[in-house]
């Protein structure tokens, strides 16, 4: 069984988010780059089910030379091999296509993204692999599994889940529930170096939209606070100053 | 030329993201001097299809069949290209729900078009090219995003657009045509929803605890006091991870991103992760015993105390108003 599992590198969840004096670029400096915490969820997953030799784990991610140390990092997580399509990552569609790209021939079982990523949250990755590919996809995956060549994903719904059966291959978007992500131990770390990571080129695709400019959120005003021995001011403030009940 | 909305329902009732699609759709109509269309699929009756009338709905289609009874991204994503290309739609609009992210990408695929993926604006027009406002850096910061395609897709996150009358009379369509076979290759086994429940995505009140609470046995409270206020139950991260409550419940960069009109924090540090999913709430209120708690900076109302003491009295005092 051959899984590919797409990674994004995204500023750690710590990052203070700031953007140039013109707001047209998120300012980089000082930014600690990590894989994308739901990529982290999909490629424990997939580590899982190739395990004891039922499997290989391909990772494969968009961007520029930079990304390579968080790439090195699922390598050393346990992945056999990696692919880097050598562009700056325009945005989901750009990606997707990519990836579409290289993997159409692969003959990949299992293609595995998360989610969304934490920096543009477009949750679109997962979706147009599957319209391009021509396979089934799940967006929002809580839990797979797999026996011979049936998956049996729940999917999150508003309120509850869905159970559903689907053949391999398909694209699946993984969240929190599917696996615990995996810290990379020291031997991990060092067979990393050398484990192949194939750099291709970019194809070249044309962008739809673009985002022009970003804003940061006004702050907030200052905290009323309502005194513990008085807890039905808050009800009354609620009520008829921020009209919300 | 007409906008197409794509309008969701759960057992045959439409869900409160249909109406708030539908009064975006309308939105833009007036703008842009279009009518709209609005498209269900799955089986709605005839008097819960009439609703969308009042919304501004001026035809409504219907794809009704028993393949479509349960959501296959595939199938429903090819009927709404195959809509909107049949009424000539430009703009594709739906709700950004668990489904919505499932089908946006896929209809923009295949109708080459540029997707706002989880807008919380009315677009500004410049001819053909749209800009939106969305949400980046899980909620961290804006990002405006200029749609520069002929055809667009629009997916609007819940709760970023009142519902809206606006009352017009509809002619109803059925849709009918094969579905590919291929895109039925999915099997729907079971469906388990809570429907006692407020769904947290499209919840106006939200009631969160978190490790304050001390383990899942103290819940009891927070659930009656979400029942009070008719509100969803959410909590953070390290409260999910323990299994005091299910990952569904967890909000946050790495979990679901709420925008409520009211989110009450109980017992929950504030820490830049947790913040980042509920940050655009329209009033936040932390209850934390620790008056240096980071939640305090970004809250519009607080109370600094024990949470075991202050909650039962807030069931107390809201029953109180509930019951005037
Ligand atoms: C990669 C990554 C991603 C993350 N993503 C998320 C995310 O999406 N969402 C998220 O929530 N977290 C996330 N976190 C975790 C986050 O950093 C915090 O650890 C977490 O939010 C803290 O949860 P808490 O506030 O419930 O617990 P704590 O930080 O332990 O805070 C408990 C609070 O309860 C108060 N308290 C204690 N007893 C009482 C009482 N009796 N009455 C009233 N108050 C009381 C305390 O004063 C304290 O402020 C992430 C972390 C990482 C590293």
């Amino acid at each position: 069984m051959k899984i590919l599992v797409c990674i994004s590198n995204v500023p750690d969840t710590t990052s203070k988010i700031t953007f140039s004096a013109d707001n047209r670029s998120f300012n980089q400096t000082g930014i600690q780059y990590i894989i994308n915490p739901y990529d982290e969820i999909a490629l424990a997953r997939a580590l899982d089910l190739a395990e004891g030799g039922k499997g290989t784990v391909t990772v494969i991610s968009v961007g520029e030379a930079s990304i390579d140390p968080t790439i090195r990092k699922a390598l050393a997580a346990g992945a056999d091999d990696a692919v880097r399509i050598d562009a700056a990552p325009k945005d989901a569609r750009f990606v997707a296509k990519q990836i579409a790209h290289y993997a159409k021939d692969q003959g990949y079982d299992l293609i595995l993204t998360g989610r969304e990523s934490i920096d543009y949250n477009g949750a679109q990755v997962a979706a147009i692999l599957g319209e391009l590919l021509a396979l089934p996809s799940i967006s929002i995956a809580k839990k797979i599994d797999l026996t011979d060549n049936t998956l049996t994903v729940e999917r999150e719904i508003e309120g509850g889940k869905e159970v559903l059966s689907l053949p391999t291959p398909a694209v699946i978007g993984t969240a929190e529930g599917v696996a615990i992500a995996k810290i990379p131990n020291m031997r991990g770390i060092m067979s990393a170096r050398t484990k192949p990571l194939t750099v291709l080129a970019a194809e070249e695709i044309s962008s739809l939209s673009e985002i022009i400019a970003y804003e940061t959120p006004a702050p907030r005003g200052k905290v009323t606070l309502v005194d513990p021995g008085n807890v039905s001011q808050l009800v009354d403030l609620l009520h008829t100053q921020a009209k919300v009940i | 030329m007409s906008l197409l909305v794509y309008v969701e329902n759960t057992d045959g009732k439409f869900k409160k993201s249909a109406f708030e699609v539908v009064s975006y759709a309308k939105a833009i109509a007036a703008l842009t001097n279009n009518t709209v269309t609005a498209l269900s699929i799955g089986h709605v009756a005839a008097e819960e299809l009439t609703k969308l009338q009042k919304y501004g709905a001026e035809k409504i289609i219907s794809a009704d069949s028993n393949q479509l009874s349960n959501f296959i991204n595939r199938a429903y994503a090819h009927i709404i290209a195959d809509v909107a290309k049949q009424q000539g739609a430009q703009v594709i609009i739906l709700s950004n729900s668990f489904s919505g992210k499932g089908l946006a990408p896929r209809v923009a695929t295949k109708l080459d078009a540029a997707l706002a993926d989880g807008a919380i604006s009315l677009p500004e027009i410049q001819g053909d090219n749209w800009t939106l406002t969305k949400s980046a850096f899980s909620a961290k910061a804006f990002a405006k995003l200029s749609l520069q395609a002929p055809i667009k897709v629009i997916s609007l996150n819940p709760n970023a657009f009142e519902v809206q009358e606006n009352e017009v009379s509809a002619q109803l369509e059925t849709y009918e045509s094969q579905i590919p076979a291929a895109d039925l290759g999915v099997l729907i086994k079971e469906v388990v929803r809570a429907t006692d429940k407020v769904s947290l995505p499209e919840a106006e009140i939200v009631v969160s605890a978190g490790r304050g609470l001390k383990g899942p046995e103290n819940w009891g409270m927070i659930e009656e006091l979400a029942d009070v206020l008719g509100a969803a139950t959410a909590c953070s991260k390290p409260v999910s991870d323990a299994d005091w409550r299910p990952h569904s419940e967890h909000v946050g960069q790495t979990g679901i991103v709420v925008s409520p009109n009211l989110y009450i924090a109980i017992g929950i540090s504030g820490a830049i992760q947790h913040l980042a999913g509920v940050s655009s709430s329209k009033t936040i209120v932390v209850i934390n015993k620790d008056p240096e708690a980071p939640f305090f900076k970004v809250a519009d109302y607080g109370i600094v105390g024990d949470a075991f003491e202050i909650v039962p009295q807030l069931i107390t005092a809201l029953k109180a108003y509930k019951g005037q």
